[in-house]
């Protein structure tokens, strides 16, 4: 298996074609299609950047200004009063994800090694079962799920809610890490199970290092979905002091019945979304490995 | 000698790790351990999957209002869900979304992957550009968009205005074909970046040899892209659509974020009419109803178009 996937391949070779003009104007005309492209994809993110450093009055100014006349943090500090304060919601995204990210890392590890490794009654159709949840439209059950924390006294709590995430994390995870560890020769654990290791450490030791880029495919994955998931956090968190960010989002603009502060809001959607920029482009080619090995072999 | 031959043969048939592998090593290992290594992944599949599944069930065959107990009510829930006009209106109104959207998303997509598989420099930054709204959430992308698209607030109309396409607020989210369109390219802008590297992954993983073998053979662009590329995707097209089907039938955010399923209910999809049934009508055995036919449509769906694509490969 593949771990990393090589920088853009020339999967074509190229033909200088034409006279060193008519490639010019080719050249040319690729980058200014392109560049227009590029700027439009990144124009919504850079103005709500932007603008979220504006001074407030500016920020919901009508119509808009284009580029800041002021510089000021005002905006992130109305946000920090907004409600219970963003600091309330930034603590409960990073526990909803962190407990996600560990939980779906440790039972993917696990149940991906014992798939790999191991033969037991029931192994196919716990694996088929598994892979089912992609089936099942997680909309569907988050109803039954909903009533279900509340009976065991984890509705409206953070680890309910890590839960649920971790189990839809499950297929893709369970799928990549069998796959990663199928591919660790089973020889190099043999020797350490004769020298008297038991199964787990001879997993620990031997192969767990040799599968470390899949585990931290995993990891990234389960980051980015629990800290942008929307509509579980809505289904069962219901105390605005539970809230995530992506629901914090959407009650500014419903709950502040008389002045809408654009402002804050988009100094919201920063906060949110700046950690996923950071993570996704120090981790890039992770994200592009766990497609070719989960995504596109399924 | 041998044993560097032999090595390589096991790199080679580990390497793939599809369906049969070549050096199965008995297994000589105790199948209680294996399943303690499963159990974790056992229970949570058991406990928060196949539990609520039966819950489901239960709850569709019920009336439960969402403070007081269930009471069986057999199949009402199903027929009331024939006479509920806006839970069909969401169906249709689901389906022309989901259409609209694959369509759409593979036409762009085609667009942006021919960019950013080129070889020319700044491909790479073009391919994290195009990528980059998909790393950002629906709801705070929804939510950004919100205020872009705002008559008062919005940045959008302003841009059009500075090039000179309108002369006033274009009202994005006033009727229901403006709204419809402004989500679809919100969609389009924020999930294209997976399309397109898919795509690309895809593409990158046709051989360069049958191009060059083509070139040396003579091949036209056309014959290239009609014997080659396209034969050679198309388990990644198939991927894609199923992807796209699924995902656009499940729709929620960006419409509770951005037009709330307005104006005047013209944008509500299923899932969205299914939340309002549970938590502003409070009718659990309804939503429940809606949810479980939801459900059989997504599998047959589902069933559908990967009996076509294996169908299709065969051939």
């Amino acid at each position: 298996m593949s771990t990393t996937i090589a920088p853009p391949r020339r999967s074509r070779p190229v033909r200088p074609q034409g006279t060193k003009l008519e490639r010019a104007v080719r050249g040319t005309a690729y980058h200014v299609v392109s560049m227009v492209l590029a700027v439009a994809f990144l124009f919504p993110l850079l103005w709500a950047a932007l603008n979220s450093i504006k001074e407030r009055d500016e920020a919901n100014r009508q119509p808009p200004t284009w580029f800041p006349e002021s510089l000021s943090l005002e905006n992130y500090r109305n946000l920090a009063g907004f409600d219970q304060g963003i600091g309330t919601y930034l603590l409960n995204s990073i526990a909803v994800s962190t407990l996600t990210v560990i939980g779906s890392v440790v039972v993917c590890v696990l149940g991906g090694y014992g798939f790999a490794r191991f033969n037991f009654p029931g192994k196919s159709a716990l694996f088929g079962t598994t892979l089912a949840i992609l089936m099942v439209p997680y909309a569907t059950i988050l109803l039954p799920l909903y009533i279900l924390l509340s009976r065991v006294g984890l509705q409206n709590t953070l680890i309910g809610l890590a839960l649920v995430l971790i189990m839809f994390q499950l297929p893709f995870g369970i799928f990549m890490m069998r796959n990663s560890f199928e591919s660790v020769p089973r020889e190099l654990e043999e020797a350490a199970l004769v020298d008297g290791c038991s199964d787990f450490s001879a997993m620990w030791h031997v192969s767990a290092r040799i599968v470390a880029p899949g585990v931290v495919t995993v990891a990234l994955f389960a980051f980015l979905i629990s800290w942008n998931e929307f509509l579980a956090p809505l289904f069962i968190l219901n105390d605005g002091r539970k809230y995530t960010l992506p629901v914090m989002l959407v009650n500014i603009r419903y709950a502040s019945f008389n002045i809408l502060d654009v402002g804050a809001l988009q100094a919201g959607i920063v906060v949110a979304m700046v950690p996923c920029l950071v993570v996704y482009l120090a981790l890039q080619r992770f994200y592009v490995s766990g497609l070719v090995a989960g995504a596109l072999r399924g | 000698m041998v044993s560097v031959t032999t090595t390589r043969v096991e790199a080679d048939t580990s390497a793939p790790a599809p369906a049969g592998r070549k050096f199965r090593v008995p297994a000589t290992r105790r199948p209680r351990n294996g399943m303690l290594f499963v159990a974790p992944t056992a229970v949570i599949v058991v406990a928060l999957f196949l539990v609520p599944l039966a819950i489901l069930v239960y709850m569709s065959f019920t009336d439960w209002p969402l403070l007081a107990g269930p009471t069986p009510n057999g199949l009402k829930n199903y027929t009331d869900l024939l006479e509920d006009d806006q839970f069909l209106g969401a169906i249709i109104f689901t389906i022309i979304y989901t259409i609209v959207t694959t369509i759409v998303l593979f036409a762009v997509a085609f667009v942006l992957v021919a960019i950013v598989n080129s070889p020319r420099r700044g491909s790479r930054f073009y391919r994290t550009a195009f990528f980059l709204p998909y790393v950002v959430g629906t709801a705070a992308a929804s939510s950004m968009w919100w205020v872009d698209v705002h008559d008062r607030f919005g940045i959008f109309n302003q841009v059009l205005q500075a090039v000179g396409l309108t002369d006033g607020p274009v009202g994005f989210i006033e009727t229901p074909n403006k709204a419809f369109f402004t989500i679809i390219a919100l969609v389009v802008w924020k999930f294209i970046g997976f399309q397109m590297i898919v795509l690309l992954v895809g593409l990158q993983s046709i051989p360069a040899q049958l191009y060059e073998a083509a070139l040396v053979d003579g091949a036209t662009t056309w014959q290239r892209l009609r014997y080659i590329t396209i034969p050679g995707l198309r388990p990644t097209l198939a991927l894609l659509t199923v992807l796209s089907v699924t995902g656009s039938l499940l729709a929620f955010d960006q419409f509770f974020v951005l037009t709330h399923g307005g104006p005047d209910n013209s944008t509500v999809t299923v899932v969205l009419a299914l939340y309002n049934k549970a938590f502003q009508s409070f009718r659990l055995g309804n939503a429940a109803a809606e949810a479980v036919v939801l459900l059989i449509a997504l599998i047959v769906v589902n069933a559908l178009q990967l009996f076509l694509l294996r169908r299709r490969e065969t051939r």
